[in-house]
């Protein structure tokens, strides 16, 4: 290990040492500093699109609680000395009269290309979907991504009766739940549909507990 | 569980190649010579430095980085380099055969955007620690296979006639290219 | 980044001078370099991986190269100001280290003025810190010039980076997409090249791009009489 410059002397590890702390403890500083001007933003924007989509889905309510799942069961808050950022949350959203309109609950499922995550209305109270939509899918353009871009597909999921049945398109024969896929993205539709279906399977006792908790 | 690590190993690997169709690891891609052994010996050095970096990365993001997550990247980078370096000392004294035929190819995994790229999707898709490895062994087979189809297809290449303007870069490229388009066909592969 | 590129010694890289003569370059040499003759991606091959990756749209493709740029500018700024105070030795990693708080600096700022440029752009912004051509630079420019050459270098290596990216950007959103900038050119019956927005699009674009290159400086290089002609194979074995 020679430097360039034969007439430098071995320079002492305590040197070296020095140097690189100085220097990481200084880029700590201007990150940090930055970090404080960027969090803010970031985090107004990050609650923005959540409750974009959120309103999406439940038809614009006047406003929405965010509710977390554990033990079994939904509630307003955490248990104590748990961090609500490792929990599920599912969204409850209440129109003008202060009465609840539905839930609002993420799913996410291996699709085509890669995972998909979407969000999606449900009323347990009647057991139908107020809507559906894509969060995030890396399907393949102008085909997979339909199921984003499709409006009669995203809008056959408003009304629609849980659980859901996947048919393909033409073959409806008017049962309750069915909902055609996209032809061409069968496997993209069939994603969809089935993550909402397994987010149901876990969620809807919960849900319709919940719901009874609080009355109407 | 198992069928959800089937998956990610198998994503990684094919479906979404780290070199073909994620586009990392592309340093090494274009640069290694048209050997199918040194594509060989380049694609193990890098699983075994993929392996180590994931499991170090679970250990920061799930003890470490909790508290600063801005310092993320820096973290990474620092435990990278420090994880090549020593995997370095460790194959030159463990191993200098190895280490000779290796050669430039030990330090030249510190810049590989693979590396750094498996500890950010890791992070950003929150693996556990057996998801994690399942990702880094993935990409590791892929990124091997993605060398080593490469390289094969390159033997044959330089026997082939191409016109002189194509020879080099350009012909590498567009062969990735076409191997990148054959890759296409894995969509879908786990699939009901 | 090229085989033969030694930046992972210990040993500080030899200047590039021929070798007998210090060569001294103009200011204008040290801008222009790197746009055009050595353009980082498509002469020297370097930051391929950024290049393919997100140059599927043209806003993509800009705000990447400008996030580049900003590294660049930054670290090539730091580097020349305080290369008396590195020392040798631990050289590389006090680059990467600058070059990576820079880099979380763009991260952070992009996530907060463009998020949805940002989440377009995923991993990728994080992967500029080794992206070969910011350490290439520090290495062999920036740590033995004066701040102001060194800021002169970056700029032009920055450009020469962005002007490829937006090559790439633009043939492939045009065909892929049949827009630019998300206006739509074509009439709504274009039915766009999907794949060149995708991964396989983006091989085949560069490669192309690189044949186009390689036969335009031959054809000028062939047809300037003062310029010395280099035996043909020179020219091939340059691009490999």
């Amino acid at each position: 290990m020679s430097s360039a410059a034969p007439e430098r002397s071995e320079v002492p590890a305590r040197r070296l040492l020095g140097t690189l702390g100085l220097a990481g403890a200084i880029a700590g500083l201007l990150i940090v500093l930055v970090y404080q001007w960027a969090e803010p933003r970031i985090a107004s924007h990050r609650a923005r699109v959540l409750q974009l989509a959120v309103q999406e889905v439940l038809h614009d309510p006047a406003r929405f609680e965010t509710l977390f799942v554990h033990d079994g069961s939904v509630h307003t808050g955490a248990p104590a000395g748990v961090d609500t950022a490792g929990l599920e949350r599912v969204y409850l959203g209440y129109d003008d009269a202060g009465a609840p309109v539905g839930f609002a609950v993420t799913a996410a499922k291996p699709g085509f290309q890669d995972v998909i995550q979407l969000i999606f209305g449900f009323d347990p109270r009647t057991g139908r979907l107020l809507g559906m939509k894509v969060l995030q899918s890396l399907e393949t353009p102008g085909l997979g991504d339909k199921i984003e871009k499709d409006s009669t597909f995203v809008a056959a999921f408003e009304g629609v009766a849980a659980p859901l049945l996947p048919v393909k398109r033409g073959a409806a024969a008017g049962e309750a739940g069915e909902v055609e896929m996209i032809t061409g993205a069968t496997i993209s539709s069939r994603t969809v549909i089935e993550a909402i279906n397994a987010a149901l399977d876990r969620l809807r006792p919960l849900l319709e507990a919940y719901m009874a908790r609080e009355g109407s | 569980m198992s069928g959800e690590l089937a998956w990610i190993l198998v994503s990684a690997m094919l479906v979404n190649n780290f070199t073909l169709v994620l586009f990392l690891g592309l340093c090494p891609f274009m640069g290694v010579s048209a050997r199918v052994a040194t594509a060989l010996r380049m694609g193990a050095a890098n699983i075994f430095v993929l392996v180590i970096t994931s499991m170090s990365v679970w250990f920061l993001n799930t003890f470490v980085l909790q508290s600063a997550p801005f310092l993320r990247l820096i973290s990474f980078i620092v435990v990278i380099a420090s994880l090549v370096q020593i995997v370095e000392m460790a194959v030159k004294k463990f191993s200098p055969a190895l280490f000779r035929e290796l050669g430039i190819f030990l330090p030249l995994i510190t810049t590989n955007c693979a590396i750094l790229g498996l500890a950010i999707f890791q992070t950003n898709r929150g693996y556990g620690f057996l998801e994690g490895l399942s990702f880094a062994v993935g990409a590791g087979l892929g990124l091997t296979l993605a060398l080593v189809l490469m390289a094969s297809i390159r033997e044959r290449t330089e026997l082939s006639d191409v016109p002189g303007l194509a020879r080099g870069m350009g012909l590498v490229l567009i062969l990735a290219g076409s191997l990148s388009l054959a890759f296409m066909g894995f969509a879908g592969l786990f699939s009901t | 980044m090229e085989p033969g590129a030694d930046v992972g010694s210990a040993e500080p890289a030899p200047d590039t001078a021929p070798a007998g003569s210090r060569r001294s370059t103009t200011p204008s040499q040290d801008l222009l370099r790197g746009f055009w003759r050595e353009n980082p991606v498509l002469v020297q091959l370097l930051g391929l991986c950024p290049a393919l990756a997100v140059t599927n749209t043209v806003a993509n493709s800009i705000a990447m190269g400008l996030a580049t740029f900003f590294v660049l500018v930054g670290s090539s700024l730091f580097v020349s100001t305080l290369k008396r105070l590195i020392p040798a030795e631990v050289r590389i990693s006090a680059y990467i280290l600058i070059i990576a708080t820079f880099v979380t600096i763009a991260d952070l700022a992009l996530a907060a003025v463009v998020p949805d440029i940002h989440k377009a752009l995923g991993a990728f912004i994080a992967l500029i810190v080794v992206n070969c051509m910011i350490l290439g630079r520090q290495e062999a420019f920036a740590s033995k010039r004066p701040v102001g050459r060194a800021l002169l270098d970056a700029a032009g290596t920055g450009a020469g980076f962005m002007v490829a990216l937006l090559i790439m950007g633009t043939v492939r959103e045009v065909l892929g997409s049949g827009s630019i900038l998300g206006r739509p050119l074509f009439g709504p019956g274009y039915e766009p090249w999907i794949v060149m927005i995708l991964p396989p699009g983006g091989f085949l674009t560069l490669g192309f791009v690189l044949l186009g290159f390689g036969w335009w400086r031959e054809r000028r290089d062939a047809e300037t009489p003062r310029v010395r002609r280099w035996p043909h194979g020179v020219t091939a074995r340059r691009a490999a």
